[in-house]
């Protein structure tokens, strides 16, 4: 191939980075489903069907109370969307899950039908890493689809480095933690060696239905269900994995770098 | 081919009764498997089954030249075996893992140690080979890597530059996988699959599925077994584009990085055409595939893979044309053909040693029994013949999925899955991106899973990286490992 063709193709292509977050975001695959929305109050009595073919055990409905379905649980499976016999719990497209604190990704009582989306950090936060983050990643028992579509945000399209943020080769050099994998028992002195490496301030990010509370593998011996028993986490980003969207999302809503509400499709 | 063998043959995704499965005192089962080894064949999968307070051992070994697998098993001991080890390097991880599994002591095992496990803190804390000498110096590496990139361990010996031995030590990602199906299928545990290795989705719930089939002595719809066929395709197109980006960045060769960076997350996008979900999530399921597609979203697949594979062409064209990336690429972590056949390497890295070895033409099953993809072989053995092979690999996946789009077949694409059959063995194969893929199952007398194994292509192949390294610039670690890339989650369960 002469030089000549490399260029024109280059030209040709032009700038791949998307426009997002100043342009709109780009859509969710259709088939996607994004977040999901509960309204209790259009359950049935005695029902829960949703409650028997969760695998997560996201779903829970105490007798007389409503049901309560935990995003941090859930892989998103939609399995509970399709039993339900009343379209209580639905599907809304919305690639936006963050969420500051772990109780925020509890849906189902009244006003908490969707998830209430993650706070920027605090002034004085946002001043040291709002314009500059660099984050330390460790894979915890990850299957490499969070670290993969972690990795998404460093390729052309996505330039995470435009906002600042970056993936550092040492915990000495980096501002915070994002977490993969439910924490196996054999990363577990892994994982605190390198949050005590990071100099303070820090902030940690679980990332992925396992860091969040163990994902597919709930409840098993071999692990510490997510992260938040062992470090103190700040920000949670739901998904099995999470669109590489909503990981964006979350950690622009954290630097506050989302600007003004952004049209959404 | 029929040929003389002590041992049940039976297809790839097939299951036979648990007596049907033939039973040798112990000393004649190693015999009978070190035979089968010694003949050329290959070892698929090699595990214990506790009988009361005894350990059975069974072997599966697969016959590529004849198109067919091969399993037998011991007849229940206790207290320890002598190692196959010492004289067929193949059963070296198989072996560590059956004594740390079961407790059985492999004798005679020149290398014995943990796999995954060891008092909890991660295999790494076992003892080394060591090279002793006044100018030898020993690196250390992870288990937390430098990049957003599952943990292990690599401790290299080297004299200077020169790496004379490289140990890989594991563990650090165990999950209890397989523990967690014993008893089953739960109802997670079809999510479980989909996470054994989570850029392997299709592959690892693929083989699944056509194991809990074949237990339950059905078939999934055609339609069903052409999506999984499709799905595997595109995992394997999404994971070497991305391979070959990631090998440009390893030699600094950016324009390649750049655009398979993006591309591969293309491929991924058409996977979640199909189902939502950008690496397969929820489409395979044991019975068929639960997720349709119409004709209207089919040719919007083959539109938009049409842009992407003429990109991945592009992008490909400027790495093979740069004499910069085939210098560093060329004799670059070089594997012998017989050392590669000696540890029972699978998938591109064995191909890339001249080895004809792939379980969609040896072992076909599901829709590959109708439509075969040709098998990609390189013969030099370096990190060029593995990119090489990976776009070999990448065309030959086009043009099968351009075929495949092309003639649709009618009907349903699911099914409901009949009981399992108690007291049976079903083996499944699947050529993920990175090689076999081998799921055993076996039932007990209720007709759930009494064992369940599963061999990750990773289990073959991390040795094979570790002998790439020998007399290697340390400096070329990254380019190795990135050859092979490996699953460290496939390897740990």
């Amino acid at each position: 191939m002469s030089v000549h063709d490399t260029l024109l193709n280059r030209l040709k292509r032009g700038c791949e980075t998307m426009a997002y977050p100043k342009g709109p975001a780009p859509a969710l695959p259709d088939r996607h489903g994004g977040a999901l929305k509960v309204e209790a109050a259009k359950c049935d009595a005695d029902c829960s069907a949703c409650v028997t073919v969760c695998p997560t055990e996201a779903i829970t409905r105490p007798a007389g109370k409503p049901v309560a379905l935990d995003l941090g649980r859930c892989i998103f499976c939609a399995e509970c969307v399709k039993v339900c016999p009343t379209k209580a719990i639905t599907q809304t497209n919305d690639h936006r899950m963050a969420v500051r604190r772990r109780e925020d990704l509890v849906l189902g009582d009244t006003g908490k039908d969707q998830v209430r989306l993650a706070q920027a950090l605090d002034k004085k936060l946002r001043r040291l890493f709002g314009r500059s983050l660099k984050l330390r990643q460790v894979s915890a028992g990850g299957c490499n689809a969070c670290e993969a579509d972690t990795n998404v945000l460093g390729t052309i399209g996505w330039d995470l480095g435009r906002f600042g943020i970056q993936f550092v080769a040492s915990p000495r050099h980096a501002d915070g933690l994002l977490i993969t994998g439910p924490v196996s028992k054999n990363m577990e002195l892994a994982l605190k060696k390198t949050y005590i490496a990071l100099p303070e301030p820090r902030i940690v990010i679980a990332l992925g239905a396992c860091a969040i509370a163990g994902g597919p593998f709930i409840g098993h011996p071999q692990h510490h269900n997510g992260a938040s028993g062992l470090v103190p986490v700040d920000l949670f980003i739901p998904g099995c994995p999470p669109h590489p969207l909503t990981i964006l999302d979350g950690l622009l809503r954290l630097l506050d770098r989302l600007g003004e509400p952004v049209a959404k499709r | 081919m029929k040929r003389d063998t002590p041992f049940t043959l039976l297809t790839n995704g097939a299951a036979l009764s648990w007596t049907d499965v033939p039973e040798w005192p112990l000393a004649e089962f190693l015999r009978n498997v070190g035979a089968e080894l010694d003949r050329g064949e290959r070892l698929s999968s090699f595990f214990g089954v506790p009988e009361g307070g005894a350990l059975r051992l069974v072997a599966v070994l697969a016959f590529d030249a004849g198109n067919t697998l091969a399993v037998g098993r011991s007849q229940p001991f206790s207290g320890s075996f002598p190692a196959l080890t010492a004289t067929h390097a193949q059963a070296h991880l198989f072996e560590r893992e059956i004594w740390e599994q079961h407790g059985v002591v492999p004798e005679s095992h020149p290398w014995l140690k943990p796999v995954r496990k060891d008092h909890g803190a991660g295999p790494a804390v076992g003892d080394f080979f060591r090279v002793d000498g006044r100018e030898i110096h020993e690196v250390a590496v992870g288990p937390v890597h430098a990049g957003i990139i599952e943990p292990g361990h690599f401790r290299f010996q080297c004299a200077g530059e020169e790496v004379l031995h490289l140990e890989i030590a594991l563990g650090y990602q165990h999950r209890g996988v397989e523990e967690a199906i014993a008893g089953g299928p739960h109802r997670a545990t079809v999510y479980q699959m989909e996470t054994v290795a989570g850029d392997t989705t299709i592959g690892h719930a693929t083989a699944y599925a056509n194991a809990l089939e074949a237990l339950a002595g059905t078939e999934a719809p055609l339609r069903a077994q052409w999506l999984r066929a499709i799905a595997l395709e595109l995992e394997r197109l999404a994971n070497h584009t991305g391979d070959l980006g990631a090998l440009a960045g390893d030699v600094a060769f950016l324009p390649t990085a750049s655009a398979c960076g993006k591309i591969r997350g293309d491929f991924l996008n058409l996977t979640a055409l199909l189902c939502g979900n950008r690496f397969g999530r929820g489409l395979v399921r044991p019975g068929g595939c639960p997720v349709d597609s119409d004709a209207e979203r089919l040719s919007q697949l083959r539109k938009r893979l049409e842009t992407a594979l003429a990109e991945v062409q592009q992008a490909a064209a400027w790495l093979w044309d740069a004499a910069s990336v085939r210098t560093r690429f060329e004799h670059t972590g070089h594997l012998h053909a017989k050392q590669a056949a000696a540890i029972g390497l699978v998938g591109p890295a064995a191909r890339a040693c001249g080895l004809v070895r792939d379980v969609r033409f040896d072992h076909p099953t599901g829709w590959h029994r109708f439509a075969q993809v040709p098998v990609s072989v390189w013969p030099d053995g370096d990190v060029f013949a593995r990119a090489r092979v990976r776009w070999l690999e990448i065309q030959r996946s086009g043009d099968f999925l351009r075929e495949q789009l092309d003639a649709v077949p009618e009907g349903e694409t699911m099914s409901s899955l009949p009981a399992l059959a108690p007291n049976s063995l079903a083996v499944a194969l699947v050529e993920g991106w990175r090689g076999e893929v081998c799921h055993v199952a076996l039932t007990g007398a209720d007709g759930r899973l009494r064992r369940y194994k599963i061999t990750d292509p990773s289990f073959h192949n991390w040795t094979g990286l570790a002998l790439a390294l020998r007399g290697q610039a340390i400096s070329d670690f990254p380019l190795c490992n990135k050859s092979f890339n490996l699953s460290y989650c496939g390897f740990d369960l």
